[in-house]
């Protein structure tokens, strides 16, 4: 029978995937916020963000390898990808901040494209896995079973983003980086120096995707080509979260992870991703037709 | 006229470089990559990142034609070409509406979304093959003639899309495209039909794409879904960088910008073997924050800063 | 009459010294073209127009003032379809427009200009006349053609007489302040619409040059019978081009009349110095 019929009449496994898709949604939550920390202060849309992240579980993988655990590997690993992030912004970025969006676009597409085939020819396509031998926690008469090293990656986002928050918010640089994404020009009026703010706001970024990519390598694997696909899930978040809703970018982000679950079961993994992409379409397609009725469109 | 002397060039091209005929098919097809997009990117302002999946569309449907038709070679490839300029060109007309009315970045996005999805779905679906694609059938006549046939092939077609979009320019649709992509609202303001306008512009590029598919699936033998017919990455970006690189909304910056850009690449998969798509990034990120309008861009504006001195000076 | 004739002949008449004024043989039972009621547009808890009614007499010239904020622009945006009205109707030639689209509208004949001077940037003023011909009755296959030589005919003489004939070849967007807002102007003549919306025609232009806008659109107005309906902060310029004014205030109308009443009206006076 299919696999739609499977889930119709096991219900139980409906419980399995929605679990999973929340904990997986955390980490898609997680990166989805640092794309629109950059989008709403900088106004550029990072294409490449997955490709960092990606970066981030090679880190953790090498790091693995040559004996650092990954929970120490993780925060190094953030911490060096701050640094590149920094790095980056000076190289690149930087002379992108006043431009058309389409520049942008463009060059992190170019960025991504570097780093992808640059992991591609360092690291071989290759899928890599930490071995992290944390047991399956088992539940509902073992119906429901759920991997606790994927709890420890819920954990894992859950505190990355908790410190995220806290330091928009209670640190000073936080607070410019918020007044700067309001309005960038009173900011400077006021004193901020925009241009370290972009700097730390990207490299804020890159450190949270390399913490992100750590659990993920942590918790799956990392592959060269696994980017793209998490660029495209953070836009999709943060077209149906909007700038600025961290509430809304969580409750967007759990959704995805619980949609691309039951994709991935129904339709099989073949088609998960083409699944999201269509999702992807239809929302800005879906979006687009009610601004519409207001005579309006996404801008 | 320029353009006899390059119609005289392409023509002798594969007798006076007869080792590099596909590398020289693939010029064609990077100049015909580029002027399709620039129908709807530098003449009309939607930047498509997505416009590889016309190109896949066609790739497909004219294996298909030659696959299943029972057609001798040539009417299966001449059927086949037909049927994938017509399949793609129906694709945009379905697609149109509802994704031209998403402007902006958002637009990229989207098209980008649609031809990765593409993509993953050609690689899944048996029926085309799946992720192990369409073998193509043989070359029937002599040995070396293929590459040349298919050289031919596509300088027509490239010569072909560049006349047709030079004479849409010079049109009253190629105004309304001007407009839509210099101020939409004002052009709605001022009563433009933009959404035919618009639509029918994407189908044309589309048109052109589908057509060069079956060609290209030919010359090369074989149909690979992610890194032929849907490459996004490849093929789906550098359309939009050879039209920057070059001059978008001109009429000879993307041809400028895709000779540049294919010769650049050839030798980087010569010399840097390997690495060539690592130096493809890199190149893609210094044409883009460097040479943001391009070469023509680039070109007018020290003409521009030379008359001026030479008119203080003077 | 020929284009190029009627605007000759109108430039005659002025160099001999007669200005057409508004105060001219229109006969007193003018129609109705633009029938403006109880319209009501709020953007989330802003009120910017509550039952807002006027009427815009066809061929005659309309003004419309009041304070910063009062609601002109809105308004006028609601006009030309720019977003759906909350409540009341808004009839064009009889005809309600008021779920009508932006592009639909502008097909009927109501063209507007903008605040902020709308061009095409990138195209030649040429190209931003040719492309500004009226849309209505243009067809997939007819677009496909090469713009009409009557078309650039009217182009070049439009040009002429907004005085930037020699710009033609100019990137639009390499203009002036002052001459993107007669380019604009001369494209919205291009289209021949019946009722032309001008959203302050004469802000940011050069006090010397105003005359000589104020005196384009008179022209317009008499020669060509377009009526205009026009937003101003110039009280000079309105109170002298206009035949009827409208003045808003706070979303709401406030008072209309002749020039003269409406000069005098304690309310408009009251609005303008913030007495309330």
């Amino acid at each position: 029978m299919s696999n739609l019929e499977v889930l119709a009449s096991a219900p139980i496994l409906v419980v399995q995937l929605v679990v999973n898709g929340i904990l997986v949604g955390a980490i898609f939550a997680l990166v989805a916020y640092g794309m629109a920390l950059v989008w709403g202060v900088m106004n550029i849309i990072n294409v490449a963000q997955g490709e960092l992240v990606m970066v981030g579980g090679y880190a953790v993988f090498y790091l693995d390898r040559a004996g650092v655990h990954p929970w120490l590997g993780i925060p190094i690993a953030a911490v060096a990808m701050y640094v590149f992030g920094l790095l980056l912004y000076r190289g690149v970025i930087r002379r992108l901040v006043d431009r058309d969006m389409f520049v942008s676009i463009l060059a992190t597409f170019g960025i991504s494209i570097l780093l992808q085939q640059l992991a591609n020819q360092l690291f071989g396509a290759d899928i890599r896995t930490l071995s992290t031998n944390l047991p399956s926690l088992s539940f509902a008469e073992g119906h429901v079973s759920i991997a606790s090293i994927r709890i420890v990656a819920f954990a894992a986002a859950v505190l990355v983003g908790v410190a995220l928050v806290v330091f928009l918010h209670r640190s000073r640089m936080g607070r410019a980086i918020r007044a700067t994404a309001q309005n960038a020009r009173a900011a400077r009026v006021l004193g901020i120096d925009t241009d370290s703010v972009y700097a730390t706001t990207f490299a804020l970024n890159c450190a949270i995707c390399g913490a992100a990519g750590g659990i993920v390598a942590m918790t799956w694997f990392v592959q060269p080509y696994l980017g793209l696909t998490y660029t495209l899930r953070s836009f999709m978040i943060v077209i149906a979260a909007g700038l600025g809703n961290l509430p809304g970018v969580i409750v967007a982000g759990s959704g995805l992870g619980v949609l691309e679950e039951f994709a991935g079961f129904v339709l099989g993994a073949e088609y998960q991703t083409a699944f999201i992409f269509i999702v992807l379409v239809a929302l800005l397609v879906g979006r687009n037709l009610v601004l519409a009725r207001q005579r309006k469109y996404l801008a | 006229m320029l353009l006899i002397a390059i119609a005289l060039l392409g023509i002798a091209a594969p007798f006076v470089l007869p080792t590099v005929v596909t590398q020289l098919a693939f010029l064609w097809l990077m100049i015909l990559f580029a002027v399709t997009w620039d129908v709807n990117g530098g003449q009309m302002g939607y930047n498509s990142f997505g416009n590889v999946l016309f190109f896949g569309i066609g790739v497909y449907a004219c294996a298909l034609v030659q696959r299943d038709s029972g057609l001798g070679y040539y009417a299966a490839l001449f059927v086949g070409t037909g049927a994938g300029a017509l399949c793609a060109a129906i694709a945009a007309l379905v697609l149109g509406p509802p994704l031209l009315g998403i402007r902006g970045h958002y637009f990229a996005i989207a098209t980008l979304g649609l031809s990765i999805a593409a993509a993953d779905i050609a690689s899944a679906w048996e029926y085309i093959g799946a992720a192990s694609g369409i073998a193509m059938p043989v070359y029937p006549g002599a040995i070396g003639g293929r590459a040349r046939f298919f050289y031919f092939l596509l300088f027509a077609l490239a010569a072909v899309t560049w006349l047709a979009a030079r004479a849409l320019y010079r049109t009253r649709l190629g105004l309304a495209m001007n407009a839509i992509r210099d101020n939409e609202d004002k052009a709605e303001a001022m009563g433009v039909h933009t959404t035919r306008s618009k639509v029918f512009a994407w189908t044309v590029a589309a048109f052109f794409l589908g057509a060069a598919g079956g060609p290209v699936g030919n010359l090369v033998g074989f149909v690979d879904p992610r890194d032929l017919a849907f490459a996004g990455a490849t093929f789906g970006v550098w359309m939009v960088l050879m039209a920057v690189l070059g001059g978008r909304g001109t009429l000879w910056g993307p041809v400028i910008g895709a000779v540049i850009f294919h010769v650049t690449q050839e030798l980087f998969w010569t010399y840097l073997l390997g690495w060539q798509r690592v130096a493809m990034g890199l190149l893609i990120v210094v044409i883009v924050v460097f040479f943001p309008s391009g070469i023509l861009g680039w070109a007018s504006r020290l003409r521009r800063h030379g008359d001026a001195a030479s008119a203080t000076s003077a | 009459m020929e284009y190029a004739e009627q605007l000759a002949n109108a430039d005659a008449r002025l160099r001999a010294g007669s200005v057409p004024t508004t105060e001219r043989t229109h006969a007193d039972q003018a129609t109705t073209l633009l029938e403006v009621r109880g319209v009501c547009k709020r953007f989330g808890g802003v009120v910017a127009n509550n039952d807002v009614s006027l009427d815009v007499a066809a061929g005659r010239i309309t003004g419309l003032i009041g304070p910063n904020g009062s609601g002109k622009t809105t308004l006028f945006n609601a006009i030309a379809g720019q977003y759906p009205i909350d409540a009341g109707s808004i009839r064009f030639d009889g005809r309600e427009i008021s779920r009508l689209r932006t592009a639909p509208i502008a097909r009927l004949g109501i063209i507007r200009t903008f605040q902020q001077t709308r061009v095409y940037r990138a195209m030649t003023c040429m190209q931003n006349m040719q492309i500004s011909v009226a849309q209505g009755g243009e067809t997939l296959a007819t677009m496909l053609r090469r713009p009409a030589p009557a078309t650039t005919e009217r182009s070049l003489g439009l040009l002429e007489f907004t005085g930037l004939h020699a710009k033609r070849f100019v990137p639009a967007g390499e203009l002036s302040f002052g001459q993107q807002k007669l380019l604009e102007f001369a494209m919205a003549l291009m289209s021949e619409p019946r009722l032309l919306l001008l959203d302050e025609p004469t802000a940011g232009i050069n006090p010397v040059l105003i005359n000589g806008l104020v005196d384009r659109l008179r022209r317009a107005n008499a020669d060509l019978g377009i009526t205009l309906f026009v937003i101003e902060h110039n009280m000079r310029v309105i109170m002298n081009l206009a035949s009827h004014i409208y003045c808003m205030a706070h979303g709401e109308m406030l008072a209309q009349g002749a020039p003269g009443a409406i000069r005098n009206d304690p309310r408009v006076i009251d609005a303008y110095l913030g007495g309330r």
